[in-house]
Protein backbone atom coordinates (compact mmCIF):
# COMPACT_ATOMS: atom_id res chain seq x y z
CA UNK A 1 0.00 0.00 0.00
CA UNK A 2 3.24 2.33 0.29
CA UNK A 3 3.26 2.92 -3.30
CA UNK A 4 -0.61 5.09 -2.62
CA UNK A 5 1.56 7.93 -0.70
CA UNK A 6 4.65 7.65 -2.59
CA UNK A 7 3.11 7.91 -6.10
CA UNK A 8 0.31 10.20 -5.90
CA UNK A 9 -0.55 9.41 -9.50
CA UNK A 10 -0.58 5.32 -8.98
CA UNK A 11 -3.08 6.59 -6.40
CA UNK A 12 -5.34 8.49 -8.86
CA UNK A 13 -4.65 5.17 -11.03
CA UNK A 14 -5.80 3.27 -7.97
CA UNK A 15 -9.45 5.12 -7.89
CA UNK A 16 -9.56 5.31 -11.37
CA UNK A 17 -10.31 1.76 -11.89
CA UNK A 18 -13.89 0.06 -11.84
CA UNK A 19 -15.04 -0.61 -7.97
CA UNK A 20 -16.06 -3.97 -6.84
CA UNK A 21 -19.57 -3.52 -5.30
CA UNK A 22 -17.97 -4.57 -1.81
CA UNK A 23 -15.62 -1.18 -2.06
CA UNK A 24 -18.72 0.70 -3.37
CA UNK A 25 -21.38 -1.01 -0.28
CA UNK A 26 -18.42 -0.20 2.14
CA UNK A 27 -18.00 3.53 0.98
CA UNK A 28 -21.93 4.22 1.15
CA UNK A 29 -21.87 2.97 4.56
CA UNK A 30 -19.19 5.46 4.98
CA UNK A 31 -20.79 8.07 4.18
CA UNK A 32 -24.21 7.13 6.08
CA UNK A 33 -21.93 7.05 8.74
CA UNK A 34 -20.42 10.60 8.30
CA UNK A 35 -23.51 11.84 7.87
CA UNK A 36 -25.15 10.24 11.27
CA UNK A 37 -21.78 11.31 12.93
CA UNK A 38 -22.51 15.48 11.91
CA UNK A 39 -26.03 14.80 13.54
CA UNK A 40 -27.60 14.55 10.04
CA UNK A 41 -30.38 12.42 8.31
CA UNK A 42 -29.13 10.65 5.14
CA UNK A 43 -31.82 12.08 2.47
CA UNK A 44 -31.35 13.83 -0.63
CA UNK A 45 -34.92 14.00 -1.65
CA UNK A 46 -36.29 16.68 0.80
CA UNK A 47 -34.15 18.99 -1.92
CA UNK A 48 -36.74 19.66 -3.99
CA UNK A 49 -39.15 20.81 -0.95
CA UNK A 50 -36.49 23.45 -0.33
CA UNK A 51 -36.15 24.15 -3.86
CA UNK A 52 -40.20 24.95 -3.82
CA UNK A 53 -39.66 26.62 -0.59
CA UNK A 54 -36.82 28.84 -2.55
CA UNK A 55 -39.21 29.29 -5.76
CA UNK A 56 -42.02 30.98 -2.85
CA UNK A 57 -44.75 27.93 -2.47
CA UNK A 58 -44.85 28.41 1.01
CA UNK A 59 -46.47 31.69 0.78
CA UNK A 60 -49.53 29.60 -0.44
CA UNK A 61 -49.33 26.10 0.93
CA UNK A 62 -48.67 25.24 4.67
CA UNK A 63 -46.31 22.13 3.34
CA UNK A 64 -43.96 24.33 1.93
CA UNK A 65 -43.85 27.30 4.52
CA UNK A 66 -40.89 26.63 7.01
CA UNK A 67 -37.46 27.95 7.85
CA UNK A 68 -34.82 27.71 5.06
CA UNK A 69 -31.83 27.98 7.41
CA UNK A 70 -32.44 24.92 9.08
CA UNK A 71 -32.01 23.38 5.71
CA UNK A 72 -28.81 25.27 4.42
CA UNK A 73 -26.40 22.24 5.01
CA UNK A 74 -28.32 20.32 2.61
CA UNK A 75 -28.35 22.13 -0.10
CA UNK A 76 -24.57 22.69 0.65
CA UNK A 77 -24.56 18.89 0.45
CA UNK A 78 -26.20 19.21 -2.51
CA UNK A 79 -23.88 21.19 -4.65
CA UNK A 80 -21.00 19.47 -3.40
CA UNK A 81 -22.69 16.26 -5.19
CA UNK A 82 -22.62 17.98 -7.97
CA UNK A 83 -19.13 19.00 -7.47
CA UNK A 84 -18.31 15.61 -6.90
CA UNK A 85 -19.89 14.54 -10.01
CA UNK A 86 -17.99 17.02 -11.89
CA UNK A 87 -14.09 15.75 -10.23
CA UNK A 88 -15.03 12.17 -10.95
CA UNK A 89 -15.95 12.33 -14.24
CA UNK A 90 -12.89 15.11 -15.25
CA UNK A 91 -10.28 13.44 -12.90
CA UNK A 92 -11.85 9.50 -12.02
CA UNK A 93 -13.16 8.37 -14.67
CA UNK A 94 -11.92 4.52 -15.57
CA UNK A 95 -10.89 4.50 -19.02
CA UNK A 96 -13.18 1.45 -20.04
CA UNK A 97 -16.98 2.08 -19.99
CA UNK A 98 -19.41 0.76 -17.24
CA UNK A 99 -19.26 -3.03 -17.59
CA UNK A 100 -23.02 -3.82 -17.60
CA UNK A 101 -23.72 -7.43 -18.55
CA UNK A 102 -23.90 -8.81 -22.28
CA UNK A 103 -27.49 -10.03 -21.88
CA UNK A 104 -28.58 -6.26 -20.96
CA UNK A 105 -26.71 -4.66 -23.98
CA UNK A 106 -28.23 -7.46 -26.60
CA UNK A 107 -31.50 -7.13 -24.96
CA UNK A 108 -31.42 -2.72 -25.05
CA UNK A 109 -29.95 -3.09 -28.73
CA UNK A 110 -32.06 -6.01 -30.09
CA UNK A 111 -35.73 -4.77 -28.02
CA UNK A 112 -35.43 -1.08 -27.38
CA UNK A 113 -32.47 0.07 -30.93
CA UNK A 114 -30.57 1.28 -27.86
CA UNK A 115 -26.65 0.51 -28.50
CA UNK A 116 -24.24 0.39 -26.09
CA UNK A 117 -21.84 2.18 -24.56
CA UNK A 118 -23.04 5.70 -24.70
CA UNK A 119 -21.91 8.56 -22.08
CA UNK A 120 -19.56 6.60 -20.77
CA UNK A 121 -21.62 3.68 -20.04
CA UNK A 122 -23.73 6.38 -18.04
CA UNK A 123 -25.84 7.85 -19.89
CA UNK A 124 -27.87 6.63 -23.35
CA UNK A 125 -27.61 9.90 -24.82
CA UNK A 126 -29.64 8.68 -28.28
CA UNK A 127 -32.38 9.44 -26.40
CA UNK A 128 -31.59 11.43 -23.41
CA UNK A 129 -30.87 14.59 -25.00
CA UNK A 130 -32.56 18.01 -25.79
CA UNK A 131 -33.19 16.88 -29.24
CA UNK A 132 -34.93 14.25 -28.64
CA UNK A 133 -39.14 15.05 -27.98
CA UNK A 134 -39.17 11.40 -26.91
CA UNK A 135 -35.96 12.01 -24.07
CA UNK A 136 -37.20 15.84 -23.09
CA UNK A 137 -40.63 13.88 -22.13
CA UNK A 138 -39.45 11.12 -20.42
CA UNK A 139 -36.83 13.30 -18.32
CA UNK A 140 -39.58 15.56 -17.44
CA UNK A 141 -42.06 12.88 -16.37
CA UNK A 142 -39.55 10.35 -15.02
CA UNK A 143 -38.37 13.10 -12.93
CA UNK A 144 -41.88 14.07 -11.76
CA UNK A 145 -42.97 10.55 -11.00
CA UNK A 146 -39.60 10.71 -8.83
CA UNK A 147 -40.43 13.84 -6.91
CA UNK A 148 -43.85 12.85 -5.60
CA UNK A 149 -43.24 9.35 -5.03
CA UNK A 150 -40.59 10.38 -2.72
CA UNK A 151 -42.60 13.35 -0.89
CA UNK A 152 -45.91 11.07 -0.76
CA UNK A 153 -43.35 8.05 0.64
CA UNK A 154 -41.12 10.60 2.60
CA UNK A 155 -37.80 9.11 1.69
CA UNK A 156 -36.22 7.76 -1.39
CA UNK A 157 -33.31 5.92 -2.10
CA UNK A 158 -30.87 7.49 0.42
CA UNK A 159 -33.62 8.14 2.85
CA UNK A 160 -35.13 4.58 2.80
CA UNK A 161 -33.00 1.86 1.22
CA UNK A 162 -30.02 2.76 2.86
CA UNK A 163 -30.99 4.97 6.09
CA UNK A 164 -34.45 4.05 6.50
CA UNK A 165 -33.47 -0.28 6.33
CA UNK A 166 -30.14 0.59 8.46
CA UNK A 167 -32.73 1.69 11.45
CA UNK A 168 -34.26 -1.33 10.76
CA UNK A 169 -37.41 0.52 9.87
CA UNK A 170 -40.58 -1.25 8.19
CA UNK A 171 -42.22 1.52 6.74
CA UNK A 172 -38.69 1.76 4.64
CA UNK A 173 -38.78 -2.04 4.00
CA UNK A 174 -42.55 -1.73 2.44
CA UNK A 175 -41.54 1.34 0.62
CA UNK A 176 -38.12 -0.33 -1.28
CA UNK A 177 -40.66 -3.11 -2.16
CA UNK A 178 -43.20 -0.18 -3.26
CA UNK A 179 -39.73 0.44 -5.64
CA UNK A 180 -39.65 -2.71 -7.14
CA UNK A 181 -43.02 -3.20 -7.84
CA UNK A 182 -43.00 0.17 -9.78
CA UNK A 183 -39.48 -0.19 -11.78
CA UNK A 184 -40.42 -3.88 -12.77
CA UNK A 185 -43.65 -2.61 -13.89
CA UNK A 186 -41.75 0.12 -15.95
CA UNK A 187 -38.96 -2.18 -16.65
CA UNK A 188 -41.21 -5.15 -17.92
CA UNK A 189 -44.77 -4.04 -19.07
CA UNK A 190 -44.18 -0.15 -19.92
CA UNK A 191 -40.86 0.30 -21.55
CA UNK A 192 -41.08 -2.39 -23.98
CA UNK A 193 -44.75 -0.69 -25.09
CA UNK A 194 -42.87 2.83 -25.40
CA UNK A 195 -39.18 0.99 -27.15
CA UNK A 196 -40.20 -1.95 -28.14
CA UNK B 1 -16.82 25.65 8.87
CA UNK B 2 -19.86 23.28 9.29
CA UNK B 3 -21.16 23.94 5.77
CA UNK B 4 -17.56 23.29 4.47
CA UNK B 5 -17.80 20.12 5.92
CA UNK B 6 -20.83 19.36 4.56
CA UNK B 7 -19.84 20.08 1.63
CA UNK B 8 -16.99 18.14 1.23
CA UNK B 9 -19.03 14.98 2.41
CA UNK B 10 -20.66 16.59 -0.39
CA UNK B 11 -18.23 16.07 -3.04
CA UNK B 12 -17.35 11.98 -1.63
CA UNK B 13 -20.96 11.34 -2.06
CA UNK B 14 -20.88 12.26 -5.86
CA UNK B 15 -17.27 10.10 -6.33
CA UNK B 16 -18.82 6.90 -4.44
CA UNK B 17 -21.89 7.99 -6.33
CA UNK B 18 -19.94 7.62 -10.14
CA UNK B 19 -17.54 4.92 -8.80
CA UNK B 20 -19.95 2.48 -7.91
CA UNK B 21 -21.84 3.03 -11.13
CA UNK B 22 -25.26 3.20 -9.03
CA UNK B 23 -25.77 6.93 -11.53
CA UNK B 24 -25.59 4.97 -14.52
CA UNK B 25 -28.78 4.05 -16.35
CA UNK B 26 -27.79 1.24 -17.81
CA UNK B 27 -27.20 -0.37 -14.30
CA UNK B 28 -30.44 0.19 -13.18
CA UNK B 29 -31.84 -1.02 -15.83
CA UNK B 30 -30.16 -3.97 -16.03
CA UNK B 31 -31.14 -4.38 -11.92
CA UNK B 32 -34.61 -4.69 -12.76
CA UNK B 33 -33.87 -6.79 -15.45
CA UNK B 34 -31.76 -9.07 -12.61
CA UNK B 35 -29.32 -9.60 -15.08
CA UNK B 36 -26.33 -8.72 -12.72
CA UNK B 37 -25.67 -8.66 -8.86
CA UNK B 38 -23.83 -5.25 -8.98
CA UNK B 39 -26.78 -3.18 -7.35
CA UNK B 40 -27.55 -5.66 -5.34
CA UNK B 41 -24.41 -6.54 -3.62
CA UNK B 42 -23.48 -2.79 -3.40
CA UNK B 43 -27.35 -1.98 -1.57
CA UNK B 44 -26.80 -5.26 0.44
CA UNK B 45 -23.22 -4.65 1.69
CA UNK B 46 -24.09 -0.72 2.53
CA UNK B 47 -27.22 -1.95 4.85
CA UNK B 48 -25.90 -4.62 6.59
CA UNK B 49 -22.77 -2.49 6.90
CA UNK B 50 -25.06 0.35 7.74
CA UNK B 51 -26.78 -1.32 10.64
CA UNK B 52 -23.73 -2.55 12.11
CA UNK B 53 -22.66 1.14 12.22
CA UNK B 54 -25.94 2.31 13.27
CA UNK B 55 -26.54 -0.06 16.09
CA UNK B 56 -22.86 0.63 17.91
CA UNK B 57 -23.57 4.27 17.65
CA UNK B 58 -26.86 3.89 19.67
CA UNK B 59 -25.32 1.08 21.49
CA UNK B 60 -22.54 3.37 22.98
CA UNK B 61 -24.29 6.10 23.00
CA UNK B 62 -21.89 8.22 20.15
CA UNK B 63 -22.97 11.90 20.41
CA UNK B 64 -22.86 13.10 17.07
CA UNK B 65 -21.11 16.64 16.40
CA UNK B 66 -23.91 18.54 17.05
CA UNK B 67 -24.19 17.49 20.46
CA UNK B 68 -27.23 14.92 19.90
CA UNK B 69 -27.29 11.06 20.04
CA UNK B 70 -28.52 8.74 17.03
CA UNK B 71 -32.08 8.42 16.54
CA UNK B 72 -34.59 8.02 13.85
CA UNK B 73 -38.27 9.72 14.19
CA UNK B 74 -40.39 6.43 13.56
CA UNK B 75 -42.93 6.81 10.80
CA UNK B 76 -46.43 5.88 11.05
CA UNK B 77 -46.32 2.79 9.27
CA UNK B 78 -49.15 2.90 6.74
CA UNK B 79 -48.84 -0.47 4.11
CA UNK B 80 -50.65 1.74 1.13
CA UNK B 81 -49.35 5.07 1.43
CA UNK B 82 -45.99 3.32 1.25
CA UNK B 83 -46.78 1.12 -1.16
CA UNK B 84 -48.21 3.59 -3.57
CA UNK B 85 -45.88 5.83 -3.11
CA UNK B 86 -42.90 3.68 -3.40
CA UNK B 87 -44.28 2.51 -6.63
CA UNK B 88 -44.72 5.91 -8.23
CA UNK B 89 -41.01 6.89 -7.48
CA UNK B 90 -39.93 3.26 -9.25
CA UNK B 91 -41.42 3.89 -12.29
CA UNK B 92 -39.72 7.27 -12.49
CA UNK B 93 -36.65 5.54 -11.35
CA UNK B 94 -36.63 2.51 -13.79
CA UNK B 95 -37.18 4.57 -17.21
CA UNK B 96 -35.24 8.00 -16.33
CA UNK B 97 -32.74 5.93 -14.24
CA UNK B 98 -31.38 8.10 -11.40
CA UNK B 99 -33.04 8.38 -8.37
CA UNK B 100 -32.86 12.04 -6.64
CA UNK B 101 -28.72 11.90 -5.64
CA UNK B 102 -27.96 10.82 -9.04
CA UNK B 103 -30.16 13.08 -10.78
CA UNK B 104 -27.84 15.97 -9.20
CA UNK B 105 -24.03 13.81 -9.42
CA UNK B 106 -25.01 13.65 -13.44
CA UNK B 107 -25.53 16.93 -13.68
CA UNK B 108 -22.44 17.48 -12.39
CA UNK B 109 -21.42 14.70 -14.91
CA UNK B 110 -22.14 18.01 -17.50
CA UNK B 111 -25.31 15.88 -18.59
CA UNK B 112 -27.71 18.91 -18.97
CA UNK B 113 -30.84 17.52 -19.73
CA UNK B 114 -30.64 16.73 -15.67
CA UNK B 115 -31.69 20.14 -15.20
CA UNK B 116 -35.45 19.11 -17.01
CA UNK B 117 -35.30 16.00 -14.70
CA UNK B 118 -34.53 18.26 -11.50
CA UNK B 119 -37.38 20.47 -12.91
CA UNK B 120 -39.74 17.66 -13.50
CA UNK B 121 -38.86 16.30 -10.00
CA UNK B 122 -39.22 19.64 -8.17
CA UNK B 123 -42.89 19.73 -9.99
CA UNK B 124 -43.24 16.27 -8.52
CA UNK B 125 -42.99 17.55 -5.12
CA UNK B 126 -45.01 21.15 -5.36
CA UNK B 127 -47.79 18.65 -7.22
CA UNK B 128 -47.87 16.54 -3.87
CA UNK B 129 -47.54 19.51 -1.46
CA UNK B 130 -50.86 20.71 -3.36
CA UNK B 131 -52.61 17.76 -3.70
CA UNK B 132 -51.73 15.76 -0.26
CA UNK B 133 -54.64 16.61 1.29
CA UNK B 134 -56.82 13.84 -0.81
CA UNK B 135 -53.69 11.18 -0.70
CA UNK B 136 -54.47 8.48 1.53
CA UNK B 137 -51.62 8.77 4.30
Amino acid sequence: MEFLISEPQSFLNFIRQPWHWSVSGIAIAGILFLMTWMGRSFGLSTAFKNFCNIAGAGKKYEFFNFDLKNEYWRLVFIAGAIGGGFIASTFLSSPEAVAISDATISHLENDFGISYPQGGGFLPESLFNFGNPLGVIISIVGGFLVGFGARYGDGCTSGHAISGLSHLQLPSLITVIGFFIGGLTMTWIIMPLIFG
Amino acid sequence: MRLISYFTVGILFGIVMTKSEAISWFRIHEMFRFESFHMYGIIGTAVVLGAVIIWAMKRFKVKTLRDTFVDYTPMKLSVPRHLIAGSIFGLGWAIMGACPGPMFVMLGHGFGIFALVLLGATLGTFTYGVIKDKLIH
